[in-house]
């Protein structure tokens, strides 16, 4: 993690544009508790990129003054990987929202998880299409009603975490966005984590989900056990399908090492000798006939 | 017996009996003995089986193009025959195999000097391997027609040496008893003798899918990214083996939208980055492309056109990419093509296309297909240090005073600085959205309008900067013929024939078709009124444009069954429309 000189407030990394979120929108919170997040670990305001794709939340990287990527919808994570295996040296943190993350670039997930890229991924989850005024999501219930879904939603929702835990995920936390100090730990724990780290952060949409509200989350929240061990995966995936028995769990599911996608590539160019100043006749002299 | 200048062999036969190795290997010989090689290949879609075709032509001079036809017809079953019998021509060569094989009687064609040679069964009964075969056959035509026999000893010494002495000495034996039978049982008739060419310091010989990743590496490419597909895989091939060696990174991404998508973070991050595909990868890359575009960040995408849609002929030459990559991503995006000639082309123009994107902060585009990108040919070795390496427009912390950083300032080029994450004043956010110059999203239509004209405004200057078109004039020609892509070499040579014919014809050759380079195509135009595009699509990719851009009414000659252009076919045609 690359951190400024100069002690840093949260208001320090604010930029001059406005959110453009509706009043009582949860990603506000994910905001605020992200930017304390980077103040409690100065975090450098140039050596930090925040990558996101489409929908209301992907917006975030506006509103911060770090460098930044507004891409397109479902690839913000390829995107983000590719800048973070060229640029090593740079935080590259991933934004986005379930429709963006689980739906359009739901093929990229396993993946990105599977290679152990060294990047964060904040998800803010709120089970609806803001941007479009509130159809479906993946992370909707079924039968829920959306502009999509008069009769009620047909599909089953995906379950973000059992997903990223499934392919392999190194790093997997789950918050609630009115849980400021709770969403801060959790995302400097990924900042911190070298490889993947998942944080999908419940930030309900009072627009357009009348069903996942404030409300509705008083009841299912459910702190993780204070015994649960953070390295045993089974026990994260018990954890992870409490959202079948309606809970929403929260807070550090899992968490272990291992080789990261960055790592590999440096084990590749050492195998390879790699050298700046490679003299390329020798490639050139492999095709004489 | 004269000897012959211009050599072409064509060998045919079942899909995984070895053609393709063999004639890999003959091409070899034959380069390293001096000669100027050029080969054309076409194999099924399938791993094994199917009908696989390797023709190479030898020459003493530099090779245009695969040619028309062929001199010599090496047929390892009944299949090759059958698919070649109509073009065989009076005075050619036909070699198959026979008696032993699926040819069950002796040929006899008219003015056609048929040479049966028992490859299976030398292979079975002499050699108890049938997997020996094709060197059989490589033995007979090293001695008929006098190829690299010596140099085709040293490189199943060197390729086989791994393997085993064993392993040598039965490809030796096979190679042996093909001569051996061409020496005492055939009468050799026809004229084809090579004669040696004088081996050369300074040649190699490439494909055109490794050229096209030894371009990158000249360019200074550090990422890349792609999925596998036909016939565009080996350039990721290529750059795997060499690419860490540079100190790049190279990565297989789960599709091609993903692998663009690493490509522009790379280059974001201001490192030159590339992707290679073929057409359904290059349909599923466009919503992407539209962004980097959008964004102005650098990319080179090589695509290797094959016959579409859909799947469609992955393993057959088609032209037919022109349209997506022109008129591709919705919205009006700017962007830049070029079209490779042959398999040195595939080298500079690789260069030339990074030195464009970083230039000019645009996606761009290189058009090979699929004969070029399997064609391997002699060329003449690149020199590293002479390769010019442009790089983009960096920002320069505090060069602007106390004037804050604009990503995309509006200036008179068109074409603004930019910063590189980690610089200090550079932060922005590099977006897809319609945006200021601070990189803020504005939708105003001033703003807009702006911005759209400052994205193609700054290719003004594109045709003066590439300078990739050839014109080939000449005094009174009743037609000019424009061509594009591999089709190139092909016009060239149907040209110098025409000419030959006292046929007067001019050419024109962009090697940039997108923007086209209007300038050039114009004045060209306006000598020659009468213009023929041959091209291998349907609908006359190139033709159409040329119609939607400039005031000409060119001739289209298309055709698209999967096959390339011929000399001699182009030539018909440019005699036809002198009339």
């Amino acid at each position: 993690m690359t951190t400024a000189t100069e002690p840093m407030k949260s208001k320090d990394y604010k930029s001059t544009v406005p959110p453009t979120w509706c009043p009582g929108c949860g990603d506000f919170g994910v905001l605020n508790a992200v930017l304390k997040a980077f103040a409690d670990k100065t975090m450098s305001i140039d050596d930090t990129v925040l990558v996101s794709g489409i929908g209301c939340s992907s917006r975030f990287p506006y509103f911060v003054k770090t460098y930044g990527m507004h891409t397109a919808h479902g690839r913000v994570l390829p995107v983000a990987a590719g800048l973070k295996m060229s640029r090593p040296d740079l935080n590259v943190i991933a934004f986005g929202g379930d429709g963006d993350g689980f739906s359009i670039g739901g093929g990229h997930v396993p993946h990105v998880v599977r290679k152990n890229t060294d990047l964060t991924y904040i998800l803010m989850d709120n089970s609806i299409y803001g941007l479009t005024k509130g159809q479906v999501s993946p992370t909707s219930q079924v039968g829920m009603v959306t502009t999509t879904t008069p009769y009620g939603a047909p599909d089953n929702p995906v379950n973000p975490l059992a997903f990223c835990l499934t392919y392999g995920a190194t790093y997997v936390a789950q918050a609630y966005s009115s849980k400021s100090k709770q969403v801060q730990e959790l995302v400097t724990g990924a900042m911190e984590h070298k490889g993947f780290a998942f944080v999908n952060i419940i930030s309900p949409c009072p627009t357009f989900n009348k069903i996942n509200t404030f409300d509705s989350y008083k009841e299912s929240l459910e702190e993780v056990p204070a015994d649960h061990d953070t390295s045993d995966l089974n026990a994260a995936l018990k954890i992870a399908l409490r959202a079948k028995e309606g809970k929403t769990p929260i807070g550090l599911l899992y968490k272990v090492e291992r080789p990261t996608l960055v790592e590999r590539l440096t084990e590749i160019r050492q195998k390879a000798k790699g050298d700046d100043n490679f003299d390329l006749n020798k490639v050139i002299d492999q095709y004489i006939p | 017996m004269t000897k012959a200048n211009d050599l072409i062999i064509r060998i045919g036969g079942e899909g995984g009996e070895g053609i393709i190795s063999s004639g890999d290997m003959i091409t070899q010989a034959a380069a390293r003995s001096g000669l100027e090689v050029l080969t054309f290949k076409t194999f099924p879609a399938e791993i094994r089986g199917g009908y696989a075709m390797y023709q190479i032509r030898f020459s003493h001079e530099v090779i245009l193009s695969e040619g028309s036809g062929f001199n010599v017809l090496c047929c390892f079953n009944k299949e090759a025959l059958d698919n070649n019998r109509s073009q065989i021509e009076k005075g050619s060569v036909l070699i198959y195999d026979f008696p032993g094989g699926d040819i069950a009687e002796e040929q006899n064609i008219e003015g056609v000097h048929c040479y049966p040679v028992p490859m299976s069964k030398i292979a079975k009964e002499e050699l108890s391997t049938y997997r020996s075969k094709n060197m059989v056959a490589m033995g007979a035509i090293s001695e008929l027609f006098s190829i690299g026999a010596i140099p085709l000893r040293e490189l199943i010494q060197e390729k086989f040496g791994k393997k085993g002495q064993e392993v040598v000495e039965i490809n030796f034996k096979a190679l042996d008893a093909g001569a051996k039978h061409a020496r005492e049982h055939l009468k050799k008739t026809d004229p084809f003798q090579m004669d040696e060419g004088k081996p050369q310091k300074d040649v190699m010989i490439i494909s055109g899918n490794e050229a096209i990743g030894l371009g990158a590496l000249l360019a200074g490419v550090k990422y890349f990214s792609a999925y596998p597909i036909t016939p565009a895989t080996e350039v990721a091939i290529f750059l795997s083996k060499h690419l860490p060696k540079v100190n790049g990174n190279l990565v297989q991404a789960e599709d091609e939208i993903a692998s663009l998508a690493n490509v522009i973070g790379a280059s974001y991050g201001g490192v030159k980055s590339m992707t290679a595909t073929s057409g359904p990868g290059l349909s599923l890359m466009q919503e992407l492309i539209g962004m980097s575009s959008m964004m102005e960040v650098p990319v080179v995408i090589a695509d290797v056109q094959r016959g579409g849609p859909s799947t469609g002929l992955p393993t057959k030459h088609e032209q037919s990419d022109l349209f997506l990559a022109a008129l591709g991503s919705h919205g009006d995006a700017s962007k830049v093509v070029l079209s490779p000639e042959g398999v040195e082309d595939c080298i500079y123009l690789t260069t030339e296309a990074f030195n464009i994107a970083e230039q000019y902060q645009v996606p761009v585009l290189i058009l090979s297909d699929g004969s070029l990108g399997f064609r391997t040919s002699s060329i003449k070795k690149p020199d590293p240090s002479k390769i010019k390496r442009i790089e983009r427009l960096k920002y320069e912390p505090g060069a602007n005073g106390d004037k804050p950083y604009e990503r995309y300032e509006l200036t008179e080029s068109g074409i603004s600085a930019m910063s590189h994450p980690g610089q200090p004043g550079g932060n922005y956010i590099s977006t897809g959205l319609e945006h200021a110059p601070s990189s803020a999203p504005r939708y105003s239509p001033e703003n807009r309008v702006s911005m759209t004209d400052k994205r193609f405004g700054k290719l003004d200057t594109l045709e003066d900067f590439v300078q990739a078109t050839e014109v080939d004039d000449m005094d009174g020609a009743q037609v000019g013929v424009i061509a594009w892509g591999s089709t190139i070499g092909t016009a060239r040579e149907a040209v110098k024939l025409a000419r030959a014919e006292g046929v007067k014809v001019a050419a024109i050759y962009p090697k940039l078709v997108w923007p086209l380079p209007l300038k050039a195509l114009n004045a060209f135009a306006k000598k020659y009124p009468k213009t023929l595009v041959p091209e291998v699509n349907k609908q006359g990719q190139l033709a159409s444009l040329l119609r939607m851009k400039t005031d000409m009414k060119p001739i289209s000659y298309n055709i698209y069954s999967g096959m390339p252009f011929t000399p001699k076919m182009i030539l018909e045609k440019i005699k036809e429309v002198s009339k």
